[in-house]
């Protein structure tokens, strides 16, 4: 299990272009003091080893290169978390401070969480896939347990008695017998330690978890209904310009010329220029937006395609030097297995490219203290960024610092540093402080989108149900997931790299959604075509007691094979699993006999990830997972032709609303002897298909394309 | 550019500001109260809701000719002396958000709707907040946000 995992790792780090940390530099630890003062200092190590000592104080010593993250225990007893994971809504912030709080035996208030700094955390690839409770969390309980150790170690000598005679509560150490009691604080001002972890600390067993495994509102959700938390884009420094920058008139063109002196007439505006980026900066953000409407370019676009050939051209313009298969074929047993079977079936699914369109766009403010810059930015990779500005402005890497507020989400979206070099290009020009927020239209044009795809897909399949032959082949959308879970002895399954049209990138899942919604589709079309019932037929095939115990689950809350689907009723069944968990769901759709209106009257999903951390936040993750599985099911949708995008409004780029609000019944499979893995994307995975198996149930009309009804209607 | 006075949360402010100029915009960047939200400039996604005059409006949308001298509460307003509004206790108490960048406007929108309809029906409460993304997809525990609220302001 932990080498697919650690494959899986790669395979995303691969996806993301970040395969390593090409550089390790020395932390500068005076700053770090600066920040928290003296105390105990413990380091999680990304890959857990012996135990190292690194001496009392806080003096000059090697620090190891695959750090992960600290805590600090301050002398007053302040309690100080720091990683370079960053929240953007999947509520890390509030189940990473559970944990720690659970092995130092402290409430979870105590905790402080520095997150996304680049100064004063340790280097981080980024939070994507879903990593940060399967990796951060047990580095960071290690860290936790460790520490409370080394707490108690220090009391017991002290009191010369054993560390195991006392007991830790509430932010100290008491001895039982003697009825003395050291804070945290007290101890780490004696210890003033740095202590490199670990080899065997002993975590807390899941099953025995107080703090951790209950459900937890937001631990600062306070300033979110207040207002008082500043995303990014809300971030002010003193004597901040607001910057804009002009967007060419199509991807890949070329600028024939410009003329920006009526700009530049403008009171309080300058225009900067380098090469062909050109933006302007204005004291408020009002006068920024009228400069940069003035500035008059001319533009060669490129002729390049469009939605109406996406399809043709994806299947036309492999990249052949990327190509990879998941396994070894054996291409003349496959046939002959093909061959064997009862019946046959071959089907093409197709996936147009969505957006992200998290609701606070693309934000940074960059300011420049001679050679230095700071960066406050929404990212999902703060490190990344940091380097690609290193890169952007030749700096050393030591002068660049990024800072993370937690965002208005990402989803996959924010990994790339644009609006951060365009503020500090910005910054450096003008001299002052810069504010860059995109618009919307520059968010669902120049940021990138979740890849389209083309996937074909041949099975054979026995009277009594067994498939014994499995093809799949996935153009440009991606290999996440692309494997079955199904017993079949022959397997053909490959994904095809494709000069992609459009820029794309991550996006919650990866191909996971579009894989499992072929996958999990043709499931049906075989079941149908064996006249089984689909639950059996998926059964029938299935060893994998996890996928099984979710299937059940689902069907159990929903209420499956109770009801059969009607011409204005149908229902549908689908799951999988990835990255380390299992997902099902059924899915009620009905369909207006008059209009063909499809709307989801009712999905039942059951989820499970291992040990549940934080019901309270996994419930939320797994319902908004749904919701927006439904947008990417039905509605959404990239429109473009020749380089540029058609629909770059929300008025024009259809998400989900609250009107599109089915019933949603969770079930949370906790397994309590499993470790917890990730949540933020596989709940994604399950709708698209069930609503398209139940939308078949009813209609008899099988949609072999993503969105399936961008028009809200399905043909008769 | 022209002076204006826009009267935000019972306090004046005086604005050198051109009149075409979206509310929004000076809130956020000349008053400096970014608890409201830019999320599409058009109106569609309610980001911005802050109330005019009690009512619900988009503020992306309005000038500030159009807004001067009007009573316009933001989401900092809602508070009282450290006692949170009832429809924000209620957004609170159903941890009613993920990112919660949509928030502001969510519990804006909502206060307005409960001004003008105390007792909004199930359906009501859909099509009202519909107007109001939720990229999260945090809408189960919105529509019970919403109702708590009611009860909350029913209950003064």
């Amino acid at each position: 299990m932990t080498t697919h995992v650690d494959n899986d790792l790669l395979l995303e780090l691969k996806q993301h272009q970040v395969d390593a940390k090409l550089h390790w530099f020395e932390l500068d630890r005076r700053d770090f003091l600066k920040v928290l003062g003296g105390g105990l200092l413990v380091g999680a190590l990304v890959r857990p080893v012996e135990a190292q000592e690194s001496g009392r104080g806080f003096g000059g010593h090697e620090l190891p290169q695959e750090l992960s993250a600290w805590l600090h225990i301050s002398e007053e007893g302040q309690i100080t978390v720091l990683t370079g994971k960053v929240e953007i809504g999947q509520n890390i912030r509030t189940s990473l401070a559970q944990q720690v709080a659970e092995e130092l035996r402290v409430p979870m208030e105590s905790i402080g969480m520095v997150m996304g700094d680049t100064k004063l955390t340790p280097w981080d690839a980024g939070t994507f896939g879903s990593r940060s409770t399967p990796t951060m969390a047990p580095q960071l309980r290690a860290a936790a347990a460790t520490a409370r150790e080394l707490l108690l170690a220090s009391a017991a000598a002290e009191w010369k008695v054993q560390p195991a005679s006392l007991s830790t509560n509430d932010g100290k150490v008491t001895n039982p017998a003697g009825r003395e009691s050291l804070s945290y604080g007290q101890i780490a001002k004696k210890l003033q330690q740095v202590k490199i972890v670990i080899a065997q600390a002993k975590l807390t067993p899941t099953a025995d978890w107080k703090v951790a495994g209950k459900p937890a509102p937001k631990v600062d959700g306070r300033d979110f209904v207040t207002g008082k938390h500043q995303y990014p884009s809300d971030i002010s420094r003193p004597g901040m310009l607001y910057g804009k920058v002009l967007r060419p008139a199509g991807f890949k063109a070329t600028l024939v010329s410009v003329e920006t002196s009526e700009a530049e007439k403008q009171a309080g505006v300058k225009v900067v220029r380098d090469g062909e980026f050109i933006g302007v900066t204005a004291p408020d953000a009002w006068s920024a937006e009228q400069a940069i409407a003035v500035v008059r370019a001319k533009w060669d676009v490129p002729e390049q395609p469009s939605n109406a050939n996406l399809f043709e051209y994806l299947k036309s313009n492999l990249d052949t030097s990327r190509e990879r298969s998941e396994q070894p074929v054996d291409l003349d047993a496959f046939k002959k297995a093909l061959s064997s079977a009862d019946a046959k079936l071959e089907q093409t699914y197709t996936v147009e490219y969505i957006a992200h369109c998290p609701l606070e766009p693309r934000a940074a403010v960059a300011e420049w203290d001679g050679d230095s810059l700071t960066v406050w930015t929404g990212t999902q990779r703060p490190f990344g960024v940091h380097d690609e500005l290193v890169e952007a402005f030749r700096m050393p890497p030591d002068k660049v610092r990024v800072i993370m507020p937690a965002m208005g989400s990402g989803y996959g979206g924010k990994h790339s540093g644009e609006c951060a070099i365009e503020a500090a290009r910005l910054a450096k020009g003008a001299g002052k402080p810069v504010k860059v927020v995109w618009t919307r239209e520059e968010e669902l044009t120049w940021a990138y989108f979740r890849p389209a795809g083309v996937i074909e897909a041949r099975s054979g399949v026995m009277r009594d149900g067994r498939i014994v032959a499995w093809e799949f082949h996935n153009y440009n959308s991606g290999s996440s997931g692309i494997a079955t879970p199904y017993n079949i002895h022959q397997l053909n399954i490959q994904y095809h790299p494709v000069k992609s049209p459009l820029r794309q990138g991550s996006y919650r899942g990866l191909a996971a959604t579009a894989n499992h919604f072929v996958r999990e589709s043709f499931m049906d079309e075989l079941a149908h075509e064996v006249k089984m019932e689909p639950l059996q037929f998926r059964l029938k095939n299935l060893t994998d007691e996890r996928l099984k115990a979710v299937l059940d689950a689902a069907a159990d809350k929903f209420g499956w094979g109770k009801e059969k689907s009607t011409a204005e009723r149908g229902f549908g069944i689908a799951g999988g699993y990835e990255k380390g968990s299992y997902v099902a769901a059924c899915a009620e759709v009905a369909i207006d006999p008059k209009t063909r209106k499809v709307r989801i009257v009712r999905v039942a999903q059951a989820f499970e990830c291992g040990a549940v951390v934080n019901p309270n936040g996994l419930r939320n993750q797994v319902e908004g997972a749904v919701v927006q599985g439904i947008g990417g099911a039905l509605f959404e949708q990239v429109k473009f032709a020749n380089g540029r995008i058609l629909n770059a409004h929300f008025s024009e780029y259809r998400l989900p609303r609250l009107s599109d609000l089915p019933q949603i019944d969770v079930v949370l499979v906790d397994r309590k002897d499993l470790a917890a893995a990730g949540a933020g994307e596989t709940p994604i995975m399950g709708i698209a298909p069930a609503v398209g198996n139940a939308i078949f149930a009813a209609s008899g009309v099988r949609l072999r394309k993503l969105p399936m009804a961008p028009e809200g209607v399905v043909g008769a | 550019m022209s002076a204006l006075t826009l009267i935000v949360n019972g306090t004046e402010h005086r604005i050198d500001a051109p009149p075409e100029e979206s509310l929004l915009s000076a809130l956020r960047t000349r008053l400096n109260l970014t608890g409201t939200k830019y999320g599409c400039g058009e109106g569609e996604c309610g980001a911005c809701t802050v109330l005019i005059d009690g009512r619900p409006v988009r503020s992306c949308r309005r000038k500030l000719a159009e807004a001067a001298g009007k009573k316009i509460t933001t989401i900092e307003g809602l508070e009282q002396d450290g006692k949170l509004h009832p429809v924000q206790a209620a957004f609170l108490a159903q941890d009613a958000f993920q990112c919660g960048y949509c928030t502001s406007g969510m519990i804006m929108f909502t206060t307005g709707l409960l001004n003008m309809n105390p007792h909004p029906s199930d359906e009501q409460i859909v099509s009202y907040m519909s107007g109001n993304l939720c990229r999260c997809g945090t809408y189960p525990r919105i529509v019970a946000a919403v109702k708590q609220a009611a009860q909350n302001m029913r209950k003064g």
